[in-house]
């Protein structure tokens, strides 16, 4: 089904587009990838509004192309400071924001779509976590999904840096600090990182070629890679069964439909919903209450004076708060760097779940209390966890049950969660999975 | 179980409304008021535009508060030569560090810059600019209730009068000044409506756009929807 299969090539009814789509089709795999990748890719009928997500983080990269393209024109990578004082880079957002014509919207729609993505991102990787969709033979459409969440992060941090606020200044130097912890080459990679002692110049410079080039080139590869694997294997389903495994003598699944024209015009309500959410932040909450512009970051960065708390964006602060953690000195080596390990084994732990999860059936719909219920903490986990990770870690809730201890144990909670999944998804009750997809 | 999961739930909606809030005063609404605005934009160029810039906002933004070019240019073009320069001050950052210790910031942003969980920047300000008090030991004589040991001198005494901390530990007016509390407080409210509007000119076309973009978006998504009905029709 998918491109590379042999699908007969255009003939020309002898009109004038005919010959020239022939003329096209000859030198191109024009219908082949028509047909292998839309008129002809079958995906189960009985997608819910789990499946709307993926399109949406298409749209929302697709949003964030183009906005981008056009902030780039008006924006400038300079922490030299202007006449009044202030850092180029940062007057030169605020010039976007208030002289570029339609700037305003453009750079909310670029920050609000940071946020956006990750949103949902999130839902589309816990879509897959409810109906097994990484387990065999979509493997690899996971492991590139986490490498796409890995680039996203990288893309979204260094993103971050380019307005030249307080906390963007402040929380890069965190973040590259971070690095400074690793034994013996710590030191000189956080310089090298950061090409200077402290977050400068250099350092805007590179994030801005790394944000605008480097990562976006290798998302967009990820993308594709991610779809191609998609469309070989193809889509899993609310049910978790193969749908390729009962099909009509022609050889097309049952419960399949071709995505176009069905899903075509399913994720076209879908995208107008989406964009009926993003504009009513764009246009009314721009700021998302702190979340989505935090408030310090409407002063220039000032390398002299740090605020008392930096905090990063909210899509980092479970993260954040598996950094944070870790607060032992582990085998004489820093804390800070176990820190780092936790945070990077908290996002590469996720590409293992396709060998950890080892439950005869793939979707929620069949598997049993145990991991209904261990998945409803893990949530549950994961929100306060990314709660905590906005505080400062004197934050007490109610003033009195401190925070620290808990996101340590519910960080706990989150590698144990996955370490143990091959004992207890085994042991699990699991009901009988359907012959065919139910609607 | 669900009880302890509601309440898990729940946890970080409490947590932060019990936070060690500040008590902020609620700053009346005044964006679109245009008297009142003009009234603020007086007042930040006679008063704050001595030390504190406003660089992202150019002087003929403000015919945008229903002044004309001309009345702009006569009575608040005082930094610049031409109406298309931005509200620059005179003093250099520099001389400004020499002269106070600290550099006077920049005020385009501060409307937003000073929002937090415990009120809006607007608050904030209303708030500070109300909470001056006479205190001796601070080398300008100046404190501040909100803005412990700030930097800055109460600018508008003139017009609130001296205020001084009584016995609880709360502000009373010692010397009245040329304002009765209420004006004062109406001065103090417009100044900051105008520095809301200095921190997103384009905030109020925002809100405007955004009502005909969703009006858009729902007619859009009755198509789309009718759309996706008809050709799932046989799907089952």
């Amino acid at each position: 089904m998918a491109s590379n299969s042999n699908y007969e090539k255009y003939k020309s009814d002898g009109s004038l587009q005919g010959n020239l789509l022939e003329w096209f089709d000859a030198r191109f795999p024009a219908t082949s990838m028509w047909r292998g990748h839309l008129s002809e890719y079958y995906a189960p009928k009985n997608f819910n509004f789990w499946y709307f997500f993926g399109s949406l983080a298409m749209l929302v990269l697709v949003i964030q192309i183009v906005t981008g393209i056009f902030l780039v024109m008006h924006y400038k990578p300079d922490a030299a400071l202007n006449a009044s004082g202030i850092p180029i880079a940062f007057a030169s957002v605020e010039y976007i924001m208030r002289d570029v014509p339609w700037g305003w919207l453009i750079r909310y729609m670029h920050s609000t779509g940071a946020s956006a993505f990750f949103v949902v991102v999130y839902l589309h990787m816990f879509r897959g976590m409810l109906y097994g969709s990484y387990r065999q033979p979509r493997e690899l459409i996971w492991v590139f999904g986490t490498l796409l969440f890995l680039c996203l992060m990288a893309e979204a941090f260094m993103g971050y840096l380019l307005p030249w606020g307080q906390m963007s200044f402040w929380g890069a130097q965190v973040i590259v600090n971070l690095f400074s912890a690793i034994p013996l080459v710590g030191e000189p990679l956080s310089i090298w990182i950061r090409g200077d002692f402290v977050v400068g110049d250099a350092t805007l410079n590179r994030f801005f070629s790394f944000h605008v080039i480097a990562v976006p080139l290798v998302l967009l590869g990820l993308v594709a890679a991610h779809i191609l694997a998609l469309h070989e294997v193809g889509s899993n389903n609310p049910d978790g069964i193969e749908i390729k495994k009962r099909k009509t003598p022609e050889g097309i699944p049952l419960d399949g439909i071709p995505f176009h024209p069905y899903y075509s015009v399913k994720d076209i309500v879908g995208v107008v919903v989406f964009l009926m959410v993003f504009s009513i932040i764009v246009f009314f909450a721009p700021e998302g209450g702190g979340y989505f512009l935090e408030y310090n970051n409407f002063i220039p960065a000032d390398p002299l004076k740090t605020p008392p708390h930096i905090a990063p964006v909210w899509y980092f602060t479970p993260y954040y708060s598996l950094l944070r953690a870790m607060v032992w000195p582990l085998f004489g080596i820093d804390a800070k760097f176990w820190g780092v390990v936790a945070m990077g084994g908290g996002v590469v732990i996720l590409a293992f779940l396709p060998w950890l999860d080892r439950s005869p059936v793939k979707s929620i719909r069949y598997r049993g209390p145990i991991f209904k219920t261990l998945l409803t903490l893990f949530v549950i986990s994961f929100f306060i966890l990314g709660f905590l990770g906005t505080k400062a870690p004197s934050y007490a809730f109610f003033g009195v049950i401190p925070g620290a201890p808990v996101a340590q144990l519910l960080s706990l909670y989150y590698f144990l969660f996955f370490l143990t999944m091959p004992w207890w998804s085994k042991i699990d009750k699991y009901k009988p999975e359907p012959d065919r997809v139910t609607m | 179980m669900k009880k302890l999961l509601t309440a898990l739930l729940a946890a970080p909606a409490i947590a932060l409304a019990s936070g060690a809030a500040l008590h902020l005063d609620k700053a009346p609404e005044v964006q679109r008021d245009n008297a009142a605005l003009q009234s603020g934009a007086r007042t930040f160029v006679n008063y704050c535009m001595n030390c504190h810039g406003l660089s992202y906002v150019r002087y003929n933004r403000l015919t945008q508060l229903g002044l004309s070019e001309q009345q702009i240019k006569d009575h608040l073009l005082f930094t610049a030569d031409k109406i298309g320069e931005p509200m620059r001050i005179a003093a250099r950052p520099a001389e400004q560090k020499a002269w106070f210790g600290a550099t006077p910031p920049d005020l385009s942003l501060v409307a937003r810059s000073r929002a937090s969980e415990d009120g809006s920047g607007a608050d904030w300000l209303y708030t500070y600019l109300r909470s001056f008090y006479r205190d001796k030991a601070r080398p300008t004589g100046w404190n501040n209730l909100l803005f412990e040991n700030v930097g800055m001198p109460h600018v508008l005494w003139q017009l609130q009068g001296i205020q001084v901390l009584n016995a609880e530990h709360a502000l009373e007016l010692a010397i009245p000044g040329t304002q009765t509390p209420a004006e004062y407080d109406k001065t103090i409210a417009d100044l900051v409506g105008f520095m809301v509007w200095a921190a997103e000119p384009e905030a109020g076309f925002r809100k405007q756009l955004g009502f005909g973009v969703l009006a858009f978006l729902l007619v859009l998504f009755g198509f789309a929807y009718k759309l996706k009905k008809n050709y799932w029709k046989d799907i089952k």
